[in-house]
């Protein structure tokens, strides 16, 4: 869905990473600056290989996690066309989650750490999916607000040099794209329904707006790990850039849908640009921090289907073993 | 099917009997795939791998596929509307196996559950291929190529996880122990069914048991599982079916249908 683009990572911690001549440096600069791809087996800064390894698998780890707010509103969907759509969305975003772990893992980096660094609570996800579902609503809201949001991230994230990263980048905003309608085309639906429908999305679009904002991360003035991602072709866009787009492309669909957004202060510019009012990040920090919204709960999910299901993959290697061994006698 | 049922198929007349037969046939069928993929679902986000999180997602739309394709014969002979259908009947009025509606348990639960399911579904749709009431035959062949898939993928878990360590095995027997009485109700037959059977519409549920074990029990013992024996199983018959229902069905009910129901007056979603 997305990736988280806070200020809370390390900063690069330059003395602990092995000699790199600036001749090697160069000539990756280089190759970047020349706009080509970065692929697995070529050379690389180690802080760039750290620094796609964070942020990869802090997607991937989103994408897991963020199965968890949607996917608990399969049981109650109120259809079964939307049973289905939410049970194929859901599935996308396991799939997503499996096609960044591998794109991590031509780093050098292994599932099994990835994993590890998330339900120990040392990685990072996308603090969007900490904020609790209330409503049948939220699912269509998620769908428009928060996928729209990641898509304008990852449509950059494509044209990024990674070139794995850049990849799976195309795929998953092909997917991410039907959400994204799908989600819309809900909430037009109610909110051009019955009135409790339209209560219900009015609801859901105040409880989503704001934190949708903020999902695109700190205002570039507090973006520290920004320099760098940018410098390497990582990062294209800065985050009010990317906010920007988002909210151009959303105010509009969300008054023409009739709904009433909740900014006293929002209005256009002389350029034709909307802008928001301020924004309270002291609840985005909260909520990254784990201090408000479901972390714990998100987190404790994760661990009991880890813990849960260590019988099963024990029962998988046992057997994979006695399969290798008969395949050899 | 006989040289007789296919020269019935150009002049097949469906009496209100054998439209009552198949209308009950088809009501069944969607309830077990419905109630089976809500659980099976319940699994997303949970599975002990991402990979089957991806798989179950997989089987839950398929099963809930099936139950549309099921719910849309039946509407094409009485006129019903499937959301209708699903989200406004009540425990009672529901006609799966209580098999489906049991609580999803553990891993192992699912997947013995999901694989004789499966094994019955194949079969099911396999000899409903040749049925000569046409849009069965063309539905069945439609779902029995995911069903078939399905039935892969599971019959790898069972023996996977039967060969598995000590526990898996352990956990596989129990579930077994637990589901095969349930799962043997997929096949008491419906009532009012032997004529649309005998007419060459609908599968005859009693020779497809036959089949069935055949098939599970070949599997289900080559990786030294123990099926419960007849005598086991005849002095405690479970006192459920199709019409009587566990205590699990109106819970899950209650979640499948919860925000339809709070929203009476809306009639889209």
């Amino acid at each position: 869905m997305t990736q988280i683009q806070n200020a809370s990572a390390s900063a690069p911690v330059l003395a602990a990473l092995p000699v790199e001549t600036p001749e090697q440096l160069e000539a990756f600069e280089a190759r970047i600056a020349a706009g080509e791809k970065i692929e697995p087996g070529d050379w690389m800064p180690a802080e760039y290989r750290r620094q796609l390894i964070r942020m990869i698998s802090q997607h991937a780890h989103s994408e897991v996690v963020g199965m968890l707010p949607e996917g608990e509103w399969i049981r109650f969907a109120p259809s079964l066309k939307r049973k289905l759509i939410l049970m194929a969305k859901v599935q996308d975003e396991a799939g997503h989650g499996q096609y960044l772990y591998h794109a991590a893992e031509t780093l050098g980096a292994t599932r099994e750490e990835m994993v590890d660094a998330l339900l120990s609570g040392k990685a990072k996800y996308s603090s969007i999916f900490n904020y609790p579902t209330h409503s049948w609503a939220d699912v269509g809201m998620i769908g428009w607000l928060v996928d729209g949001a990641a898509i304008k991230n990852q449509t950059m994230l494509a044209g990024c040099s990674y070139g794995p990263y850049s990849r799976a980048m195309v795929r998953i905003c092909s997917e991410e794209t039907f959400h994204h309608k799908q989600g819309k085309e809900m909430i037009v639906l109610y909110a051009q329904g019955t009135p409790k429908q339209r209560e219900m999305a009015q609801d859901a679009l105040n409880r989503w707006w704001w934190p949708s904002l903020m999902m695109l991360g700190p205002h570039d003035a507090d973006s520290p790990n920004s320099g760098v991602l940018s410098r390497w072709g990582v990062k294209l866009k800065s985050n009010d850039e990317v906010r920007q787009e988002y909210m151009n492309e959303h105010v509009p669909e969300l008054l023409e849908a009739g709904l009433t957004i909740p900014d006293s202060d929002l209005h256009q510019d002389e350029q034709g640009n909307w802008r928001h009012g301020a924004i309270d990040w002291t609840e985005f920090w909260a909520v990254v921090k784990g201090e408000r919204g479901l972390n714990k709960e998100r987190l404790g999910a994760r661990q009991q289907a880890h813990t849960d299901g260590a019988w099963v993959r024990d029962a998988l290697d046992a057997y994979a073993v006695r399969e290798s061994g008969a395949t050899r006698a | 099917m006989t040289e007789t049922t296919e020269i019935m198929t150009e002049t097949l007349i469906l009496t209100e009997a054998l439209k009552t037969a198949l209308t009950a046939r088809f009501t069944a069928l969607a309830d077990d795939e419905i109630t089976l993929s809500h659980r099976v679902a319940e699994w997303t986000g949970h599975a002990p791998l991402l990979e089957e999180d991806i798989a179950l997602a997989n089987i839950a739309q398929d099963e809930l596929g099936h139950g549309t394709l099921w719910l849309g014969l039946r509407a094409a002979l009485d006129g019903s509307n499937a959301d209708a259908l699903a989200y406004h009947r009540d425990a009672a009025e529901y006609r799966n196996v209580p098999l489906t509606e049991l609580p999803k348990g553990d891993w192992a639960f699912t997947m013995v559950r999901q694989y004789l399911f499966d094994a019955w579904e194949v079969l099911w749709l396999d000899t409903a291929r040749q049925s000569s009431y046409v849009p069965l035959a063309e539905a069945a062949a439609q779902a029995l190529r995911e069903e078939k898939f399905h039935l892969q993928h599971t019959a790898l878990w069972v023996e996977r996880l039967a060969l598995g360590t000590p526990e898996s095995t352990r956990r596989m027997q129990d579930a077994l122990n637990q589901l095969w009485a349930y799962a043997l109700g997929l096949f008491d037959p419906l009532p009012a069914e032997a004529d649309a059977v005998a007419a060459g519409l609908l599968p005859d549920v009693a020779a497809l048991q036959t089949r069935w074990l055949g098939l599970v029990r070949g599997h289900l013992e080559g990786v030294g599982l123990s099926i419960p024996s007849a005598s086991e199983l005849s002095a405690s018959p479970l006192p459920y079916s199709r019409s009587q229902h566990t205590e699990h069905l109106a819970p899950l009910l209650a979640d499948f249908q919860r925000v339809a129901r709070e929203f009476p007056e809306s009639q889209v979603w």
